[in-house]
């Protein structure tokens, strides 16, 4: 703008002459960009002043100081259309001036703090990203708890009770519920071992005794491993509802469950891990949902199912201890039930091998806690002579030298407990103080004596020989010991008696100690591990084993040819075969003696009706000869028609030597013997 | 002929007759079976067979040769003969019975009687390669010898 000072007033004359139109419109313009330019700091003022956090505040200061200048500066330039004083336009130039700085420095500001707010942008891109998968992650910590959660509730369920029934069905029920399964079966190994049998399912309620051969490769490839597997819908196992209509079936998993049968105990000797027995598990999802066995699932089901897993050293000798003792206490409990046997003698004692030394290690481990309670010292001396093995009924021996030595225990309040057995020489006989005991040992038998010195508080002579009689108890007791029956002793000597020996007490009198000496009749084994065999089937060569001296049998098969190489079979494994070639013959000549009846039922409906016959003549199942049926029919129906008859084996011709040795044993052991078809 | 090159024989033989298929398995386990109690055992059991299988072809012959053709009493025959030759381990046989117990399912007369002059056959094969067995048998035992059991 030009401008000329007049010489009247010192004024600004503006250069142009005042258009009406476009000044007007100037001005407006002017004035309403001052309005904005006002306004924005106030707005950034108020925002800013409203948020928490900006990190620029001298920067909005900086902008606002230059908007607002520009701001001033169109205000001012208002007074500018028309004459005005040289203040005016004074003002106008210092504000000019002003901003024309501030809008630099701003300018200049800039270029370091837009680079800033952009990144601030991508960094909060990134946060946005990081949150979101950690809420995912979140998701999945939160799932696995929630598995776990349900994994202990489960656990729990199972493991509040010891009824197997009550387990097994509870595992069911509680999987159906936690997976939503359509269908949750347990599938459990026959006697037999080669077949498995529908034991529990979650939805029907009497499962009909459907049976699988166990040497599917399917049931083989899931017993091998301790994991779930996926299945077919279409193989044997997981075919157990009837399929009504066209549907999809959902995904099916199989996984093994470890079975500990209580017969494979024997103490000190666990099972090893090759003979477990198995039982399989099958679950189902719903069929008509897209849904898949996701991992976590499948987790689930390998821990509910391998609820047994490897025994830890310490809960072995756990389980070992509620053993020994539990079948302790059921044979006390037996014979004390059994007592009237016991009076009219018509007990009859058992006869095993056994380990000496272990029934006495037992003994003492079971009496060692009490005896450590009450601070008595225990000690066992056994002779060197002493057999290792010795054939009597291993139980009763063991209940006796308990009693004693708890009756020892007992009555001791202090000092100490000594327990010696020897083998008893017949010079020792002599000073058994009983006359009429003249005990004879031989080759095949020998004497155990054994004796049990306590420094407890003895008894009274005179009351000695009330001690063996039953419910007396001894008046003389001055120690308030557990009360006891008064049985064990009665019992005790009766064990004795039967064992062909003698037991009695010498004490010499209150506070003395007492002593307690028994001598029973064992038998010496032929060899040391003839209890541990059982019948060693697998014998080869050509010779004549008589492994099943004299079995009587009997052979029923019309044709000439087949019996007459099943009698040689038999007669090869030392039966006393007889032979029949057609029913009526075989009805005529059956007798209890005959333990086993092979009948060939290749030949129609005969053998069946012959099953039948032969049941009806024998009322009595332990008198009647197991039947068998010989066929070459590979056909299940055949099978399921001697099973529905009574039958109580099948076997598959040709037969071989060996087979028929482990048929017969397996046949003796079991009772029954069904020949996977 | 010596005792060794005899017994040489007896394995070669057996082993053939193994290899073809005439005798399977269960042969050898009936031979498993012959002992000091039952030396004669094998034998026995094989001569019955003969017996039976002259009989049991007569039969099939006669009932083929009816007319009509009782099919079932065919099978049954055939049955019986399946049987034996399964105990005796007559493989080759026993495979021809089980084809022609299909043909008489099937009502086939004509696979029915080509199967009988298959197993007539396939009998007096068998029945001379068993004969010739059991005559090197018995010349190793006159010779003293001991007879070798197949593995």
């Amino acid at each position: 703008m030009w401008f000329k000072a007049t010489e009247s007033c010192n004024c600004i004359e503006p250069q142009w002459p005042a258009d009406e139109l476009l000044v007007k419109y100037q001005y407006i313009s002017d004035f309403f960009i001052a309005l904005a330019y006002f306004s924005i700091p106030l707005e950034l003022i108020y925002f800013v002043k409203k948020s928490a956090v900006f990190p620029y505040r001298w920067v909005l200061v900086q902008f606002g100081a230059f908007i607002v200048l520009c701001g001033a500066t169109h205000l001012i330039n208002l007074w500018t259309f028309t004459v005005h004083t040289r203040t005016v336009a004074m003002v106008m130039t210092a504000a000019k001036v002003l901003t024309a700085v501030v809008s630099c420095a701003t300018a200049l500001m800039l270029v370091h703090i837009i680079p800033d707010l952009l990144s601030v942008k991508t960094r909060e891109l990134f946060l946005k990203n990081k949150a979101a998968e950690l809420d995912r992650e979140m998701g999945l910590i939160r799932t696995q708890e929630e598995t776990g959660r349900h994994v202990r509730m489960l656990t729990h369920e199972i493991r509040s009770t010891l009824d197997r029934h009550t387990i097994l069905k509870t595992t069911l029920i509680e999987l159906g519920r936690t997976l939503a399964l359509e269908e949750c079966a347990l599938w459990m190994p026959t006697r037999t071992g080669l077949e498995l049998q529908l034991a529990y399912t979650l939805r029907q309620q009497n499962p009909v005794g459907y049976t699988v051969p166990i040497h599917l490769p399917v049931i083989n490839q899931v017993f091998s491993s301790n994991r779930a597997v996926k299945i077919s819908p279409n193989c044997p196992v997981a075919r157990l509802r009837p399929h009504t209509g066209k549907y999809l079936p959902g995904e099916v998993v199989a996984v093994r469950v470890p079975l500990l049968n209580l017969s494979n105990f024997q103490i000190y000797d666990w099972p090893e891990v090759s003979t477990r027995s198995y039982a399989l598990m099958v679950l189902m999802l719903p069929s008509d949902s897209a849904r898949q066995w996701h991992v976590h699932e499948l987790e689930l089901v390998e821990v509910v199912a391998d609820q047994e897993t490897e025994l830890t050293a310490e809960q072995r000798l756990m389980v070992e201890t509620i053993l020994k003792s539990s079948n302790l206490l059921a044979t006390l409990i037996n014979d004390v039930l059994d007592l009237s046997r016991l009076e009219d003698g018509s007990l009859q004692l058992e006869t095993t091998t056994f380990s000496l030394h272990s029934v006495f290690r037992e003994v003492l481990n079971l009496i060692k806690p009490v005896a450590s309670v009450k601070r008595l010292s225990l000690t066992l001396h056994l002779a060197s002579d002493l057999p290792a093995y010795a054939v009597g009924d291993e139980k009763r021996l063991m209940q006796t030298i308990l009693n004693v030595v708890g009756n020892a225990v007992k009555f001791s309040k202090e000092g100490s407990i000594s327990i010696t057995a020897i083998v008893a020489k017949p010079e020792s006989f002599k000073d058994a103080r009983i006359p009429e005991f003249l005990p004879v040992p031989s080759d095949s038998h020998f004497y155990l004596r054994v004796q049990v010195k306590d420094s407890g508080s003895g008894i009274n002579p005179q009351d000695i020989p009330k001690l063996f009689t039953k419910f007396a108890q001894s008046q003389a007791v001055q120690t308030k010991g557990p009360a006891g029956s008064g049985l064990g002793l009665a019992i005790c000597r009766r064990f004795v008696n039967l064992m062909e020996g003698h037991i009695w007490i010498e004490s010499e009198g209150i506070g003395k100690g007492c002593t307690v000496t028994f001598i029973v009749k064992l038998g010496i084994p032929d060899r040391p591990n003839e209890s541990k065999l059982a019948f060693a089937p697998k014998v080869p060569g050509n010779h004549v084993s008589t492994n099943f001296g004299g079995l009587k049998v009997l052979v029923m098969d019309d044709n000439g040819v087949n019996r007459s190489v099943t009698k040689g079979l038999l007669l090869h494994l030392g039966c006393d075969v007889t032979t029949a070639g057609s029913s009526e013959e075989c009805l005529r000549i059956i007798s209890p003696e005959h333990r086993v009846v092979f009948m060939d039922v290749c030949t129609g409906l005969d053998g069946y009706e012959l099953a039948i016959r032969i049941q009806e003549k024998f009322k009595k199942r332990q008198d009647r000869p197991l039947i068998v049926a010989l066929t070459g029919n590979t056909n299940k129906v055949t099978k399921e028609n001697c099973m529905r008859v009574g039958m109580d084996g099948l076997i598959l011709k040709p037969v071989s030597v060996d087979k028929m040795r482990g048929v017969l044993s397996e046949l003796l052991e079991h009772r029954v013997l069904f020949e996977a078809i | 002929m010596d005792v060794l090159q005899l017994q040489r024989k007896l394995r070669e033989h057996q082993a053939a007759m193994l290899r073809e298929g005439f005798l399977d398995d269960q042969f050898s386990q009936l031979q498993k079976l012959q002992d000091e109690s039952s030396p004669d055992f094998v034998i026995e059991v094989v001569k019955m067979f003969f017996d039976d299988s002259e009989k049991l072809l007569h039969n099939m012959t006669r009932a083929l040769g009816q007319v009509p053709v009782d099919f079932k009493q065919v099978d049954a025959h055939v049955h019986q003969y399946k049987g034996s030759s399964a105990s005796v381990g007559a493989a080759r046989v026993k495979n021809v019975c089980a084809t022609f117990r299909n043909f008489c399912e099937t009502q086939n007369l004509e696979g029915c009687v080509r199967c009988l002059q298959q197993l007539q056959q396939e009998y007096s094969l068998l029945k001379n390669n068993l004969q010739y067995l059991f005559r090197l048998q018995e010349e190793i035992q006159a010779a003293g010898g001991s007879i070798p059991t197949i593995e």
